[in-house]
């Protein structure tokens, strides 16, 4: 494993930049997490370092070298694709052994027996090492993608959506399992998503990009707590951070525009707050209850206390507490 | 407008049974999710209340009337597909009209039609637009105008948000919502998304194996499971089951766990001394020094405003939700208790929830 760093990175396609002035540095042991839409440029940075494309200007530093002339094959990276591809008539043990079989490697067979057992182990693969690829599930299949770049040991993992096949709930073991593992490795990963959920849950630092730049860079809990502007502050959150005019409360700061106000910064009570709202409904979303209130008109979505026991038609009182303040152009100002 | 009543449904291909006896109803105006893991018999289902698949056995009712062998355009419903075919070389008014110009209706009638529906998609703007060039969720809401121009009975769609990202689903799940609250119009809807059927469904029809294992509003469903696989497919993450030996009597309000008294709803049913489960949802786990469960925290995984913390524990690994402010290290020793009047017991070998107080004062059907 080891430090990877990316210098003011630009990269175009047919003259309009998919990724702009990029900077970041990847710690060794790190997990960093690129957040964004699809077509923000998070895939392309992972594809800069991986040296699948170069870049017009700026660098890629892996373990202190300057490897941004050299051959994907030369930069010890492993790099994980949404769409698993293995070898269709191969085993699982030939599919995950396969990267350590090349010739350059030179692995003894035993070594090789050992790292794909532990590895089969980890991903709870290893009563399938005899079955053919294409005798597995999908989620067995991205298991067993994942397990061929983690039978190696390179500088660093490169993730792109792993996990977006998946359904539902073997994403949700596989978040706990691959933060797991990352940990136990020691592993260096640069993981791109548009799940807020798996950004949150696994990464030591999450990167908001948008068109191309990192809007932020920071801990999950800084970017939920500390967004920058109200469009970082709109990517994290379920349900969404509630975007009110400023006009709504008094005593709002000079210059604020909008008031940012997730569940934590509403105190919903029976009467004596600051402004009346309606209960229009009480959504039950499985994981969790959405209370959906109206202020006047104004729709406000925060997580519903399941002791509150408040219905629709209820009349409630809110005042806010810490919330965030953004100015005319979303920008974040002080409270 | 129309209530659908499916009766006794059966429909087997060769030796496969897909659907076992299948029974629910849809009354006007309500949508109705049919919910379940894929080869649950959820499609051939919808596809039979169609007229696509004839049924082996069982009636299908429209309004009362049998139209169990109906052929598919006899039935005035409306199919909406995950895959919407559009056609590709009309553009999105021609698209929508399309089925309005098969019933022989005039021009003027038609592009009346085409323009409210475009208004109520809020696709006013794409109408001269050829199709080949729209985003998924454009796409997928002149699929649904075509379904929604002809005005049918019902509505019957199969997945139709299954091929869009995360992003443009959630947005199509509220337009869809919406869209039935506006158009009242009976609607059965497939899928295997739990959040679709939670957000969207007046009632969820849960299916397991061609068995409609539960038929029942969300919040029963959610709250009040009748069996271990409803309550193991509903929820992210899902209810934490505890296995353990005991038996009940009408009355009962605790159960034995280990060596510590658990108060559970009241029963409603005997049991005799066998293999039960213990069903709480992570939401109804709390962490006390002095708490029931003793465990060590595998994991926790912050969300914003919650988190959800794994603790390995005797009975395996159990999943909390918790607010996030609450400070919880990775290997720390932890105690934990159950709200006791949410608790869920279950019969180990038959999978069938006990009746306890819990199933009192919620609607069932």
């Amino acid at each position: 494993m080891a430090e990877v760093e990316i210098r003011a990175v630009t990269k175009m396609f047919n003259k309009t930049p998919a990724v702009s002035e990029l900077s970041l540095t990847i710690a060794n042991g790190e997990f960093v997490a690129l957040l964004g839409p699809t077509g923000a440029g998070k895939t392309t940075t992972l594809r800069l370092v991986a040296g699948l494309e170069r870049p017009e200007r700026g660098s890629i530093w892996i373990g202190g070298r300057d490897v941004t002339s050299e051959a994907p094959a030369d930069r010890d990276v492993a790099f994980v694709f949404q769409q698993y591809s293995l070898y269709p008539h191969l085993t699982v043990f030939e599919n995950l052994a396969f990267a350590l079989r090349a010739p350059i490697r030179r692995v003894p067979e035993a070594v090789i027996r050992t790292r794909v057992e532990e590895v089969a182990q980890l991903l709870h693969i290893e009563t399938k090492l005899h079955n053919k690829a294409t005798q597995l599930s999908g989620g067995q299949m991205q298991r067993v993608a994942i397990g061929r770049a983690l039978v190696r040991s390179p500088a660093i993992y490169l993730m792109d959506e792993p996990l977006s096949s998946l359904d539902a709930k073997l994403r949700g073991e596989m978040r706990l399992e691959l933060k797991r593992i990352q940990t136990d490795l020691g592993a260096t990963i640069l993981y791109v998503t548009h799940d807020q959920t798996e950004a949150m849950t696994m990464a030591s630092r999450i990167g908001v990009i948008e068109s191309g730049r990192l809007m932020q860079i920071g801990t999950p809990r800084e970017i939920y707590e500390n967004p920058i502007n109200a469009y970082v502050a709109a990517r994290l959150g379920q349900p969404a951070i509630n975007l009110l005019p400023a006009t709504l409360f008094a005593g709002t700061p000079r210059g604020a525009r909008t008031i940012g106000a997730r569940t934590e910064h509403l105190t919903i009570a029976r009467g004596g707050g600051d402004v009346s709202a309606t209960v229009k409904r009480i959504e039950h979303l499985g994981d969790q209850s959405h209370l959906h209130l109206d202020i006047g008109g104004q729709p406000v979505v925060t997580l519903s206390d399941p002791e509150a026991n408040l219905a629709a038609g209820d009349t409630v009182s809110l005042s806010l507490n810490k919330p965030l303040f953004f100015d005319a152009d979303g920008g974040r100002i002080a409270a | 407008m129309a209530q659908i009543r499916v009766e006794s449904l059966d429909k087997s291909f060769g030796t496969f049974h897909a659907v076992r006896s299948a029974s629910f109803t849809v009354e006007d105006g309500q949508f109705l999710c049919l919910l379940g893991p894929s080869g649950c018999g959820k499609t051939t289902t919808l596809r039979m209340i169609a007229g696509l698949e004839l049924p082996t056995a069982g009636t299908i009712r429209l309004d009362g009337e049998d139209v169990t062998m109906n052929r598919a355009s006899a039935r005035d419903i409306a199919f909406v597909f995950q895959f919407f075919a559009l056609y590709p070389h009309m553009n999105v008014r021609r698209n929508i009209g399309f089925p309005l110009k098969c019933e022989g209706i005039g021009a003027a009638e038609r592009d009346r039609r085409v323009v409210e529906v475009a208004r109520i998609l809020r696709i006013t703007h794409l109408l001269d637009r050829p199709v080949s060039g729209l985003a998924g969720g454009d796409r997928q809401r002149v699929a649904l105008g075509r379904a929604i121009v002809r005005k049918p009975k019902c509505f019957l769609m199969d997945e139709p948000l299954g091929a869009l990202d995360t992003e443009m689903r959630e947005e199509m799940i509220r337009e869809l919502r919406a869209l039935h609250d506006r158009l009242g119009a009976t609607t059965v809807y497939v899928t295997h998304d739990q959040l679709e059927a939670m957000a969207m469904a007046d009632r969820i029809a849960v299916m397991n194996n061609g068995i409609v294992e539960q038929v029942a509003s969300p919040r029963d469903i959610y709250d009040r499971p009748v069996s271990l696989f409803v309550a193991d497919f509903i929820g992210s993450p899902p209810m934490n089951f505890l296995p353990f030996r005991g038996s009940l009597e009408p009355g009962a309000d605790a159960i034995r766990l280990g060596d510590r008294d658990v108060v559970i709803p009241a029963a409603r049913e005997a049991r005799a001394d066998g293999e039960l489960v213990l069903g709480v949802r992570p939401e109804h786990v709390r962490f006390s020094d002095r708490g029931m469960v003793r465990g060590e925290v595998y994991g926790v995984e912050y969300l914003g405003t919650t988190q959800i913390v794994t603790v390995t524990t005797r009975y395996g690994a159990l999943k909390a939700r918790s607010p996030a402010s609450l400070p919880l290290r990775t290997g720390e020793s932890v105690g934990l208790d159950f709200r006791p009047d949410t608790l869920s017991i279950f019969d180990q070998q038959s999978g069938r929830a006990i009746r306890t107080a819990l199933h009192e004062g919620g609607v069932h059907g």
